[in-house]
């Protein structure tokens, strides 16, 4: 019994592995081999299926960042957002804006995306932290739809119609027209992302965040300043949430305030809960199985929708621990 | 410009008294519950469907809305009787993810059943029409008649919930729930009947609305937002808060749109106030519930016991 109890206690206070099991590091790691290699492969081999072809890969690789971002603080620190997706239009603003007024160098959009998502995350984190529960769910979400009328508003650049993007981001290095390029790029920043998180929630500052989430007066008591960490913590994903964004911005090449609507932040939570929150590949599988499955539906039928939302019910009521959690038992219910 | 403030200020009641009866009801199914439901808004899509359709099948809107008040309580007990039901133990996490999923399913059911395009509901003869109600004042009938079934609706549930004994067991439920189970209450009842009472109240909001703006796919997904903005500054969980919110960000939004540009240009120059009026107009409510949060994190009206 005791054992038992110690054992969970293990597993509970464990700083998350990369991979997680010896049976789930193989199939994360072929997982990601597989993301990369693939649609590289069908470029290479002129296959022009849309399912493995760069351009959708990449769409996905961009969600999936975004989805590692909600992650961080969704399933490491307890903060359920749910305008998440504000960052996204954010970012993709960031490039769709300077770009439209002549200044396209991505060494001014991508810091400027991080810095000002990172700036909102900021202020709206400082009001909605002082909540809890379901006021911070609705908070944020009016929070992000507060930035998607302000967008629509804006009728400069396009309001409701949107605005085209005519030249990507000018990197002096790497040149991203080439949508190889961009998708390199994506996967690199993905990575990186993920290994961003990965070294976050094993900090220190991680690990205060982490305590936050299973028992946050604990960590009241021993002296923390729990605001103040969640609040990094959620500016951090913030800026990380922008930059998926710039790069969604240069993929679609058009942004509308649609990008940040309410249900794209509900969908960037399916994905994370769909992956497995709280662990560090959940969120890449949830945004690859979301975005396949939405796919796959919309091209059998325009009510696509009706069976990804039964779907989705269901999802909730029965996987529990997401995909990962499926991945990491090896199949097998223990 | 006294008489244009005049009108618009009815035009913000009207506005007001329909987030009202959406936020009674999630304020209703959060208070006792401790439910979050963003399908609310489908339900109030659903009443305006099933409206639209029986009129044209009655022939007349009043027995439409009539027929379906019952129609939408149906539908309100079938979805927690299905599914809602097995979520009140999970955390709200799961609830929002599940009830996101039922947007999916009533926005796609809804354009199975009744096509992509919006639907126009006529409006009888002698509500079709407009009304002096004061010398040089004229108003819509019919928006009229929002603005009095809403405070009607408001009147009602203040007596349901302060004067009946389901609205006793109601208050005794948002207070503590096991111990109304202990007292022998079957509280899965209580439960699904205050369900099926916020499904009606969103449903009535959706029929009053759709001869006004027709019946469209998602129309609940916009309106929702502002329902929930309506609870936080009013305290999730009080009916007081859900009237007096929804008053008072009815009235600001529609103010907000009309006023605000040249009030602006008061202190501004006007190519600036003309670009920034509608922006800060259409963020107001949620500045406003940034600035409620900031002092008051429980809102304005917090119920007395949680």
């Amino acid at each position: 019994m005791t054992d038992t109890i110690s054992a969970r206690l293990d597993e509970h206070l464990r700083a998350p592995d990369l991979f997680g099991s010896a049976s789930g590091r193989i199939v994360t790691l072929a997982f990601m081999v597989i993301l990369l290699c693939v649609p590289l492969a069908a470029h290479f081999l002129g296959i022009r299926l849309q399912l493995v072809s760069l351009d959708f890969i990449t769409r996905i690789l961009c969600l999936a960042i975004a989805a590692v971002s909600l992650n961080l603080i969704l399933g490491f620190g307890g903060m359920i957002s749910f305008g998440h997706a504000a960052y996204i239009g954010i970012g993709a603003y960031c490039v769709g804006i300077p770009a439209y007024h002549g200044y396209e160098s991505g060494w001014l959009h991508f810091p400027l995306a991080i810095a000002a998502s990172a700036l909102f995350a900021l202020v709206t984190g400082a009001i909605s932290l002082r909540t809890k529960g379901v006021y911070f769910i609705m908070i944020t979400m009016a929070f992000a739809q507060m930035g998607y009328y302000f967008f629509l508003s804006l009728d400069e650049y396009g309001g409701d119609d949107g605005l085209t993007i005519y030249s990507r981001s000018v990197l002096d290095i790497i040149n991203i027209e080439n949508k190889m390029v961009l998708f390199l790029l994506t996967y690199t920043c993905l990575v990186a992302s993920i290994y961003a998180v990965y070294r976050i929630v094993n900090s220190r500052f991680g690990m205060v965040v982490r305590g936050c989430q299973s028992n946050e007066t604990r960590m009241k008591a021993l002296g923390y300043n729990t605001y103040a960490y969640k609040l990094t913590a959620y500016v951090i994903a913030g800026g990380m949430c922008g930059l998926a964004g710039a790069l969604l911005g240069n993929f679609t090449t058009f942004i509308s305030p649609d990008m940040m609507g309410w249900s794209r932040s509900g969908e960037l939570m399916f994905m994370v809960i769909l992956g497995g929150t709280g662990s560090l590949f959940g969120p890449v599988f949830g945004a690859v199985t979301f975005v396949f499955i939405e796919e796959v539906l919309s091209s059998f039928t325009t009510y696509w929708a009706l069976p990804f939302g039964v779907l989705l019910v269901l999802s909730v009521l029965f996987i529990k621990g997401g995909l990962n959690g499926l991945i990491q038992r090896g199949w097998n219910r223990d | 410009m006294s008489t244009l403030f005049f009108i618009q200020f009815l035009n913000g009641l009207q506005l007001g008294v329909l987030l009202f009866l959406l936020a009674a009801g999630l304020t209703l199914v959060f208070g006792i519950m401790d439910f979050v439901n963003l399908a609310h808004g489908s339900l109030y899509m659903v009443g305006a469907f099933f409206c639209a359709t029986l009129t044209f099948w009655t022939g007349s809107f009043v027995w439409a809305v009539l027929l379906v008040i019952p129609l939408t309580a149906l539908v309100g007990l079938a979805l927690e009787m299905g599914v809602i039901r097995h979520l009140y133990q999970r955390d709200h996490l799961d609830h929002v993810l599940a009830t996101f999923g039922f947007i999916l399913i009533a926005d796609t059911l809804v354009h199975m059943i009744w096509g992509p395009q919006g639907i126009a509901i006529p409006l009888p003869e002698y509500l079709r029409g407009q009304v002096e109600i004061l010398p040089g004042v004229i108003f819509p009938t019919f928006r009229l008649v929002i603005i009095s079934c809403g405070l009607l609706v408001a009147l009602g549930l203040y007596w349901l919930i302060g004067r009946t004994r389901l609205g006793m067991l109601i208050r005794a439920g948002a207070s503590n729930r096991t111990m109304v189970s202990a007292l022998g209450i079957d509280i899965k009842t209580l439960f699904t009947a205050v369900f099926a009472l916020g499904a009606v109240l969103a449903g009535l909001a959706g029929m009053l609305i759709a001869p006004i703006t027709e019946a469209t796919i998602g129309m609940g997904n916009d309106i929702i937002i502002t329902a929930f903005v309506v609870i936080i500054v009013g305290g999730i969980g009080s009916m007081k808060g859900a009237f007096i919110g929804a008053l008072i960000i009815g009235l600001i939004d529609t103010l907000g749109r009309s006023f605000l540009d040249d009030i602006l240009k008061l202190f501004i120059p006007v190519n600036a106030a003309e670009t920034a009026g509608p922006a800060i107009s259409s963020m107001l409510i949620y500045l406003i519930m940034a600035g409620v949060l900031a002092f008051r994190p429980q809102g304005l009206f917090p119920p007395k016991v949680r």
